[in-house]
């Protein structure tokens, strides 16, 4: 392929030059005319065939390019993305759909006068074009028709859009997303309490990759885990930050896009509506994986910073959800974050008897400070 | 022609003060002629013009045929080809960024607007020069500066900037995170800021004298498109420009001295930042603030310079003169008002962006008023295929081909989807790449003759244009498909986004395709310069125009006309007046001297010819200092 791009690139530079050379000859026989004196202004009276072949053009390519068009649609149409497994994903498809109805057809009509236009009325020396400088009614007529199909468009994407972004129900699973050059960490409520605990961006380091604030105690039981699992039929609310520059969250297959933007939380919420399983079959292809991409540029690794996704039925993930060991219980030493009045409780998520020797005071109260003085400042 | 001439022959010699000879460094470097000044724009935007194009052409390689071996690009990347023989991921980035910033601001901004601008409004409005020759001078030689400054910035060993055009912060603001933000981005900020100190000195020029130096007659109503299509561009630059220009300062101070403008609750390289209470979104409302007017400081020019030539060459008034003006003065409001559809999912609120969805969707109708305009004229014209009329018209495809997808993309529910995707890309490439783009050529192939008094070889033009008119589409329309696909732009490679199904067969078209159509502009390249020095010997009004540059000599001396500035004294789209003895009366023509085609409101103007003639001595006293 490389050679063959390369024998074309040459092939048209020589091609290129040989032109050149032939045209610059014929032209030093050409006398340049001036038209002050009376005669044909060989500019504006073309005679020789160009502007027939120019004319000619102006029909052909939107001929070709109109075949051409619809070819490499339908050629390209099975490749585009498989059908949304979103609730929100199948409105909005819908209206991409229509508006891609009326804008392809505004497309030919307009083009098509464009290049009719030129290729009818090209220059002929027995005709002199219409003097035609306003015509109000029919500056009114296409003023109003677009406006009033923006209208349409602007009033039905209004309603879609209010109902996504609107507030998440209540009963919605909460997932929080943690981007960072270059992967993705899930952050899930736990199987408990079904809340996520507080966080700061001070707390993180190798085992806390996503600044767990353990003196807080909806925190014990959450989890952190760097494959995304997503329960089917039920809404979902993804709370998404950043820990470094701004990434973005994109789930193609469920139309999910939302930026992740360090210090500024933003949220997305949707029902998927098919589970990995089913979308496997219903593609045809047993590799089928969901994933979720970063769609804002974030450095070198930008392009495969991504992450694997699961969705499932509501009983898998709620027990996938229990199989999974909080994050306390895996790094046992953060106990000495959790403050004296909610150890009790704490020492629930310490496995093994041994609860790890308590940390000295000192050290343990340096870091509570710590915590308090950045969520302050944070305020 | 003759009642003009007689009128002129009176004054011919008061401005004798203008006709001392200057040194070389004085007429063709720092000169303060306009004619120079837009000639030195021209060029220099050519230059960056192929410098931009080879970038794309090298990130395309990569696109088209990610397994190639491009161990050949050693000797010109160097170490930006790693060990093996793959253009670097960060160097990917810096590519695609520096040919967004160069395209936009070097060639389309001030490649299109700083040369046409200059060029024509004092010479279609009926000025002797710019209101201020060296503040126009000064204009020129910040953006060389700037151009300088951005050219050394790819040759920095951490490589140029390389966040994507638009630099969002955090990741411009912390050089730690990427290559790209090191010492190539502290470069291509001060670039940035000396451009738009050039851009304000050059929009503060042609406000004021499209304002106050035009001829006697010529009234608001009587200015060409071209000239209202850059009194429109330069409005929108000397109020949006300031505001990138506190983006960059800010950004400049966040990484220099430690501010938190942009900056908060940030862990990068295992280390947490102390900045907190700083937002990243506040930049991208300062940058898109000025980001989205600059679409429209690209395309109104290029929609102007088609409106002029698409005339001309139809040889019939542009349909709908009012409304033409009408609609770009449309555009240029609403284009203050739409910023934010470029941050739908930004997290920002999203009752904003049902706000910002409906002002983006209104802009439609302008734009569709404009379309419909073009399309009109054309209708029962008699058409000259030059060039730039070439040119024009497939600017007008692609205005209708990349505006209709805007629809899609400004209604923000869509927009979830194709944010970010090649959908995007396929889009704004059209409409304001290359749309500008085709208007810049036709703007050369047009004025070539009055700004070096030689034509340019017209079947070249034929070639040139075909070959790159069906080239951006081959380029462009496939390209939606992608986006359609979901596939992420700025991505280096897309295996990673879908291992089955990465379009490798369309890409490598796209990329075939790109390649060649950025070969043919050698054509270009050739035939301007070649004709520059050997071109045909232009005549004095080769297209049969009715702006007032043609009745400028064929090499018009600093100062424009040698006698008087002609009066004007009807608007300049007089074109197959039915009877008329030709097709065309010249704006300088009066009426009491073409009784045979007038209209009967214009028989009523006759008397008014006299006040016109007697503003001649406050003209002249106009230029006496």
């Amino acid at each position: 392929m490389v050679y063959l791009v390369g024998i074309v690139a040459v092939l048209f530079l020589v091609l290129t030059f040989v032109v050149l050379a032939r045209i610059m000859r014929l032209a030093k026989g050409i006398n340049p005319t001036g038209d002050n004196d009376g005669t044909q202004n060989p500019y504006m009276h073309p005679t020789g065939m160009s502007n027939k072949l120019n004319a000619f053009l102006m029909l052909a390519f939107p001929i070709v390019g109109t075949i051409a068009a619809t070819w490499s649609f339908v050629q390209a149409s099975n490749r585009f993305l498989p059908e949304a497994a979103s609730e929100h994903g199948v409105l909005t498809d819908n209206m991409f759909w229509i508006s891609m109805g009326i804008i392809t057809l505004a497309f030919f009509i307009t083009n098509m006068l464009l290049f009719v236009f030129a290729w009818r009325y090209q220059y002929r020396a027995d005709r002199k074009a219409v003097f035609y400088p306003v015509n109000h009614k029919l500056e009114i007529i296409w003023t109003v028709i677009p406006a009033v199909v923006m209208a349409v468009l602007v009033f039905t994407g209004w309603r879609v859009w209010r109902d996504i972004t609107a507030q998440a129900p209540e009963n919605a699973y909460v997932i929080e997303l943690v981007g960072k050059q270059f992967n993705w960490y899930a952050r899930y409520p736990g199987k408990d309490d079904g809340k996520l605990g507080n966080y700061n961006y001070r707390l993180i380091e190798p085992t806390n990759e996503t600044g767990i604030d353990f003196s807080d105690e909806a925190s014990f039981d959450d989890f952190t885990a760097t494959q995304l699992h997503i329960p089917k039929g039920v809404p979902v609310l993804l709370k998404i930050r950043a820990r470094d520059v701004l990434h973005s969250v994109f789930l193609p297959h469920l139309r999910v896009k939302m930026d992740a933007v360090p210090g500024m939380p933003t949220k997305f919420w949707f029902v998927a509506t098919k589970t990995t399983e089913e979308m496997r079959n219903e593609t045809g292809n047993p590799e089928f994986n969901y994933q979720l991409n970063c769609t804002e540029v974030c450095g070198q690794g930008h392009f495969s910073m991504r992450m694997a996704m699961v969705v499932e039925e509501e009983e898998e993930y709620k027990a996938w959800l229990a199989s999974n060991k909080s994050d306390l219980t895996n790094n046992p030493q953060y106990l000495s974050r959790v403050p004296a009045n909610l150890k009790a409780r704490a020492m629930k998520y310490i496995e093994a008897a041994p609860a790890a020797e308590p940390a000295p005071a000192a050290a343990d109260s340096t870091a509570t400070a710590s915590v308090a003085t950045a969520s302050a400042s944070l305020k | 022609m003759a009642t003009a001439e007689l009128t002129h022959t009176a004054h011919a010699h008061e401005d004798e003060h203008e006709h001392h000879e200057l040194g070389f460094i004085q007429k063709y470097v720092f000169s303060e002629d306009h004619k120079t000044i837009a000639k030195q724009y021209l060029i220099t935007g050519i230059l960056w013009a192929f410098i931009g194009g080879l970038l794309s052409i090298l990130f395309r390689l990569q696109l088209g045929f990610p397994d190639m071996d491009m161990g050949w690009l050693r000797p010109l990347l160097g170490g930006w080809i790693n060990e093996s023989n793959k253009i670097n991921p960060d160097f990917y980035l810096a590519l695609v960024t520096m040919h967004g910033t160069i395209m936009v601001f070097f060639v389309l901004t001030a490649g299109l607007s700083g040369t046409f601008s200059n060029f024509l409004i004092p010479l279609q409005v009926g000025a002797r020069d710019m209101a201020s020759g060296f503040l126009n001078m000064l204009s020129y030689w910040f953006f060389f500066a700037s151009s300088v400054i951005m050219f050394a910035s790819l040759f920095v060993e951490t490589g140029p900037a390389g966040g994507g055009w638009v630099v969002y912060p955090p990741l411009s603001a912390l050089p730690q995170a990427a290559p790209g933000s090191a010492f190539g981005l502290t470069l291509w900020l001060v670039s940035m800021a000396l451009f738009i100190v050039s851009q304000l000195l050059g929009g503060i020029n042609y406000v004021t004298t499209v304002i106050n130096l035009r001829t006697r007659g010529m009234s608001f109503s009587k200015l060409p498109l071209t000239v209202w299509a850059f009194f429109f561009t330069a409005v929108l630059g000397l109020l949006s420009f300031p505001v990138l220009f506190s983006a960059v300062l800010l950004l400049i101070f966040d990484r220099m001295l430690g501010t938190s403008f942009y900056l908060s609750e940030i862990y990068v390289n295992g280390e947490a930042l102390p900045n907190v209470g700083g937002s990243a979104i506040l930049y991208q409302h300062l940058f898109w603030f000025l980001g989205h007017p600059e679409v429209y400081i690209v395309l109104l020019p290029a929609l102007g310079i088609t409106s002029e030539i698409i005339a001309t060459n139809s040889r019939k008034p542009i349909f709908g003169y009012r409304a033409m003006i009408g609609s770009m003065m449309g555009i240029t409001l609403l284009a203050f008002i739409v910023w934010a559809h470029h941050m739908f999912v930004t997290g920002m609120n999203p009752f904003l962006g049902s706000v910002f969805m409906f002002l983006t969707l209104i802009i439609a109708v302008p734009s569709a008023v404009k379309a419909f305009n073009y399309i009109t004229t054309l209708w029962k014209g008699n058409i000259v295929f030059t060039p730039a009329m070439l040119f024009s018209i497939g600017l007008v495809s692609f205005f209708i081909s990349g505006g209709l997808t805007g629809i899609i993309l400004g209604n923000s529910a869509l927009d979830i989807q194709l944010h970010d995707t090649y959908f995007v890309v396929a889009h704004f490439h059209l409409v304001m790449g290359s749309a500008s783009f085709f208007g810049l050529m036709a703007g050369v192939y047009h004025w070539f003759p009055k700004m070096f008094g030689r034509m340019m070889n017209e079947k070249l033009g034929y070639i040139h244009f075909w070959l790159t008119f069906v080239g951006i589409y081959c380029v462009f329309f496939p390209m939606h498909y992608i986006g359609i696909a979901g596939f992420p732009r700025r991505y280096y490679s897309f295996t990673t986004y879908d291992a089955t199904n990465s379009f490798s067969d369309l890409n490598v078209f796209i990329s075939v395709a790109a390649i060649l159509t950025f070969s043919s502009q050698a054509l270009f390249a050739w035939n301007f310069f070649y004709s520059i020095f050997r071109g045909k010997r232009a005549p004095q009004n080769p297209w049969h125009s009715n702006t007032l540059e043609w009745t400028a000599p064929i090499h018009p001396e600093h100062g424009n006309w040698p006698g008087a500035i002609p009066a004007v004294y009807r608007w300049p789209y007089d074109y197959s007046k039915p009877g008329a003895k030709q097709d065309f009366i010249p704006q300088n023509i009066p009426y009491s001297a073409t009784p045979e085609s007038n209209l009967p409101h214009e028989n009523e103007q006759i008397p008014m010819e006299k006040e016109i003639d007697a503003l001649l001595d406050s003209q002249n006293e106009v230029y006496k200092h």
